[in-house]
């Protein structure tokens, strides 16, 4: 049997398994659930990270997905993919989450701005944040950080289609129904994400690249 | 020749162009509008290299250890989740909230509308100055008590750490309801802390229960980095001057009435 025809045949397998386990689950097993929260933990949680960009936030994304989704099962009777469904709701609610964080950032930003003074004053500010290391001088971290830093920059609808589309392989689609878009526009979204990317992040890459041809590169 | 747009090339590269093989073959062809694609082929495949955190092989296990009490909240008796031991916290605190929220009402009826208005606000805060005061001093004591942790022994090959575990996991459930309270109530300071906080003791309850004196050191390195001991020590301080502060309403005029005599 080959590889393809094998992963074919598990991936019917988990199909039916997960349909079985959302039958039970509406007729009042509750338990069956667990079955569904288990196998699909994971891949959601990839999705929240890539889409909020820390753990704390992937973390609670991926629990507020599964309970949303125990409350809607109903309405996923007659779909055919646990996982995708479920998926779906972690990337609505990323994007909640990732606004909700940018407010909380702008209110706690705004203070430094308008009262530096006083900021100087307060002892919360005197506590040092990661200190420069060595390590966060090399051009890896650096290149990390320019990383992050871009794909923050990046507007929630952009980083919501890279990440669904160029980490996580989903159709445009799929993708055009969690941001509540037309394929097309979707399609530029996803443009405009990469586009974004690529004008942040060349220069270190190319820096990156000229430093390993001449072997400067520890 | 006539190039392929930096759109068009992006679009081939991420499979949603239209004419996937038109450019293919165009690509095929052209040196310049491949060296253009390897350009951004050199991004892309950076972005790749960031990694993203396996959260462990029982982290399907967490999750529905997590959510399973709340399911009942959305069908099921309501009651049986509050019975809870981690929840009669979270129960007591909303309880507090609303008899102070009656009482404040009770308070202030007679008086004018503004003042009522003002009060109740007064009421509301002072109880959640309390019940994060309270929250506060013990994610301290907590977190005191797992930085002065040490191995009992030289040989001692794990440190069982699995109380402060569970005691992170009620902190961290009140914390979310106090970090969202303060979010409502405009605090977004507390909030800040709070959330940092969450994050420490998300890091202490997702620890193993038996840790090596190497991971031990770690998370004691991890609450020491973060400051946290010393910023929930400062927050608390603050929130005993606010709850000094907001007694003086009634103090005011008690004050006043004795300077009358």
């Amino acid at each position: 049997m080959n590889r393809m025809q094998k992963s074919v045949e598990s991936t019917q397998a988990i199909l039916e398994s997960d349909a079985i386990a959302v039958e039970r689950t509406l007729a009042g097993d509750r338990d069956a659930y667990r079955v569904l929260v288990e196998r699909h933990s994971h891949n959601v949680f990839r999705l929240a990270y890539r889409m909020t960009g820390n753990r704390h936030d992937a973390e609670e994304v991926v629990q507020e997905a599964f309970l949303r989704g125990y409350q809607k099962l109903r309405q996923f009777a007659a779909r055919s993919n646990f996982g995708t469904w479920v998926y779906r709701i972690a990337a609505n609610y990323a994007i909640d989450r990732m606004r909700q964080r940018q407010k909380e950032e702008a209110r706690r930003e705004a203070p430094r701005a308008e009262d530096r003074d006083g900021m100087e004053n307060d002892p919360l500010n005197r506590v040092p944040d990661e200190a420069p290391t060595p390590e966060r001088l090399t051009q890896s971290m650096e290149l990390r950080k320019q990383m992050e830093q871009a794909l923050a920059a990046l507007s929630d609808a952009e980083r919501t289609a890279f990440v669904m589309r160029h980490w996580e392989g989903c159709g445009i689609e799929e993708i055009a129904e969690v941001l509540k878009s037309s394929s097309n526009a979707t399609k530029n979204t996803v443009f405009r994400a990469v586009q974004k990317l690529r004008r942040a992040l060349q220069p270190f890459v190319e820096t990156g690249a000229q430093a390993r041809a001449m072997g400067t590169e520890s | 020749m006539k190039h392929m747009s930096e759109e068009e090339l992006i679009a081939y590269r991420e499979g949603v162009a239209e004419q996937q093989a038109v450019i293919s073959r165009h690509l095929a062809a052209c040196e310049e509008c491949r060296g253009e694609l390897d350009r951004i082929e050199a991004v892309l495949a950076a972005l790749d290299t960031l990694p993203v955190p396996e959260p462990g092989a029982d982290y399907g296990r967490r999750v529905w250890r997590e959510i399973a009490p709340r399911l009942a909240e959305r069908s099921g008796r309501w009651w049986h989740v509050w019975m809870e031991p981690r929840r009669l916290a979270a129960a007591g605190v909303i309880v507090t909230l609303i008899v102070a929220a009656f009482v404040a009402g009770r308070i202030t009826r007679p008086g004018k509308t503004s003042d009522n208005i003002a009060n109740q606000e007064q009421v509301r805060e002072r109880v959640l100055v309390v019940a994060v005061g309270e929250h506060l001093g013990h994610s301290e004591r907590m977190l005191v008590e797992l930085s002065n942790a040490t191995p009992t022994g030289p040989t001692e090959k794990e440190v069982n750490i699995s109380a402060e575990q569970r005691r992170a996991e009620d902190l961290l459930q009140e914390n979310r309801l106090y970090r969202q309270t303060a979010l409502q109530e405009g605090d977004a300071g507390l909030a800040s802390v709070l959330d940092e906080l969450e994050r420490v003791l998300l890091d202490v309850a997702h620890s193993p229960e038996e840790v090596t004196p190497a991971q031990l050191e770690a998370i004691q390195k991890k609450i020491e980095g973060r400051g946290i001991l010393f910023k929930v020590r400062v927050v608390n301080k603050e929130l005993q001057q606010r709850q000094e502060a907001t007694k003086p309403a009634q103090s005011d005029s008690t004050e006043r009435e004795r300077n009358k005599v």
